[in-house]
């Protein structure tokens, strides 16, 4: 089968000023993947999930190495747009990414740029914001909603251009608990309901437990990779990076360092409150 | 204060005059400016009054909200007044210390600042009767055909809409940007007029930056959505001219006529 995402050896340089330092952003990356597959990226700020993500979408360009969205490579130039339709990009800030006075104008931003026929346009942006739980709010102006409302427009926006794929650069960095929850839950069903596939770069560990595979990244490399179950178990080698484990997780790792018998993967308080319960 | 910034002021009531083409409703306006121009005698009037004031009687907008936009070029219609009134040369009526007030004078003055009146009062019944983004949309339309010889339609209506997308966003961010200035120490408002405007610097700069910032952020999210100009663009809201449009259209050229044919004949 072919690969949604292939990321093939990919480093990028860039200069920090302007007396031509050159910073290594992402050294020698490969990633792939797979249809329907949700990918969390956690890291570091500068460590650069941000810079992989604007290549999977042809914003940035690999300095050496190949990245190739559904067969397409981000280097032809004419295949840019074909691979921004497909792979859709939600940026954190939501105030910056919307373009239009009236929700469902700015929705409907993306398709119209695609060229899609009017009455067709229509029938999209409705089903957009109706996936993200958003039609009531079709009139009104996004200065009125609150982040996390703003930040299910965006991505309705991304919807509405029919992607095979959506990357979401740190997208509820900027929220609070409940809009967080609300884009969340909408990146999740998204992924299971039309089968898209989800890369979601984050700061948040609770983001990354549902996640198919996690990628843990640290100074442009690829540190840790595997199941939530995987990565998260090696709680000692995630703390020396300076990183987060779930709090249950974490919990569980004190508990054990106490002599308690704990397995090394729990991930959500349901297991925690199953294994407890169990301990003799 | 800040609030009370009101640009592409929109006044909706859903009269038949909101609902029309906007193309229409600018090509409308700018034959009604030109008539304004036409016009040389009083009896001209009548017919630009009687247009405007079915126009703002058929749009339900409040008459009392449209004067009110007259408010702050009240000193302008008054400076023009002055200068008219006092500088035309003529027969003299009285004078005034150093001035003198002629009849021609007198005459000019009151049909000067009618003119400048019925201009802003027209040209704002289009901004109340039409939201921004049709404004933008009609705009664009209208000036499509002018893309051959290089005017950027579609850029300009883009830039507008822009505009207009971060007014409330830049607003919202320069009353952060001063309460936190103002927790830090700065004082807007006290001090003299050169000690104020310096004192809008620590406020200015921040937001200059930000802008800068989210211009940038802002640029990259519409690449990512395939945004490469105006080229094989298509949009979700068409705009139709129906037969009420057309109407309304011979009824602004009739006006114009019927103002040259009066500039002819008397």
């Amino acid at each position: 089968m072919e690969k949604m995402i292939k990321v093939q050896g990919v480093t990028f340089l860039y200069e920090s000023n302007d007396q031509g330092d050159v910073v290594k952003a992402l050294k020698d990356i490969n990633i792939n993947v797979e249809k329907g597959e949700f990918v969390t990226i956690i890291g570091h700020n500068g460590s650069g999930k941000s810079t992989l993500a604007k290549h999977i979408n042809a914003l940035l360009k690999p300095s050496e190495g190949d990245v190739w969205v559904k067969g397409m490579n981000t280097k032809e130039d004419e295949e840019t747009w074909n691979i921004r339709q497909t792979a859709g990009m939600v940026f954190q800030n939501p105030d910056n990414q919307i373009v239009a006075t009236i929700v469902e104008e700015d929705v409907a931003f993306g398709p119209e740029n695609l060229g899609v026929p009017s009455a067709e346009i229509r029938v999209r942006v409705e089903e957009a914001l109706k996936t993200v739980g958003m039609l009531e709010f079709r009139d009104k102006g996004p200065h009125l909603l609150s982040g996390g409302q703003k930040q299910r427009i965006a991505i309705a926006g991304v919807i509405a251009m029919k992607p095979d794929c959506i990357v979401l650069d740190e997208p509820t960095a900027m929220l609070d608990p409940s809009g967080r929850k609300d884009v969340i839950d909408t990146i999740k069903k998204l992924n299971r309901e039309e089968n898209i596939t989800v890369v979601n770069i984050t700061h948040f560990m609770e983001e990354a437990v549902t996640a198919d595979r996690v990628i843990v990244m640290e100074d442009g490399d690829i540190v840790l990779e595997g199941s939530p179950r995987e990565v998260f178990s090696q709680v000692a080698k995630l703390k020396a990076l300076g990183l987060d484990v779930p709090q249950v997780t974490d919990l569980a790792f004190e508990l054990r360092k106490e002599g308690i018998q704990l397995p090394e993967d729990i991930l959500t308080v349901d297991e925690m409150v199953m294994q407890l319960c169990q301990l003799k | 204060m800040l609030k009370d910034i009101t640009i592409g002021q929109h006044y909706p009531t859903g009269s038949a005059i909101h609902k029309m083409d906007p193309r229409i409703k600018i090509i409308i306006t700018f034959l009604y400016i030109v008539s304004l121009f036409v016009v040389n005698n009083f009896v001209g009037y009548i017919y630009v009054i009687a247009f405007l004031l079915s126009a703002i009687l058929i749009s339900k907008v409040p008459i009392t909200y449209i004067l009110k936009g007259l408010k702050p070029l009240m000193i302008l219609i008054g400076i023009t007044f002055m200068i008219n009134i006092f500088m035309t040369a003529g027969e003299v009526i009285f004078r005034l210390g150093p001035f003198t007030v002629t009849e021609e004078g007198l005459y000019q003055a009151i049909f000067m600042a009618l003119r400048l009146i019925f201009l802003v009062m027209g040209t704002s019944l289009l901004t109340l009767t039409t939201s921004p983004i049709a404004l933008t949309d009609g705009i664009e339309h209208i000036l499509n055909p002018f893309k051959r010889i290089g005017v950027p339609a579609h850029e300009l209506a883009m830039m507008m809409t822009i505009a207009l997308r971060f007014i409330p966003t830049l607003l919202e961010e320069t009353d952060k940007i001063m309460k936190a200035q103002i927790a830090r120490g700065a004082d807007f408002e006290s001090g003299n007029l050169i000690s104020r405007a310096k004192g809008l610097v620590p406020l200015l700069v921040p937001l200059f930056i930000s802008s800068f910032r989210r211009a940038d952020e802002l640029a990259m999210a519409m690449e990512a959505r395939c945004y490469r100009g105006g080229e094989n663009r298509t949009r979700m809201k068409e705009l139709k001219t129906q037969g009420k449009d057309y109407f309304a259209l011979s009824i602004g050229t009739l006006l114009i006529a019927a103002l040259i044919v009066n500039r002819i004949w008397f």
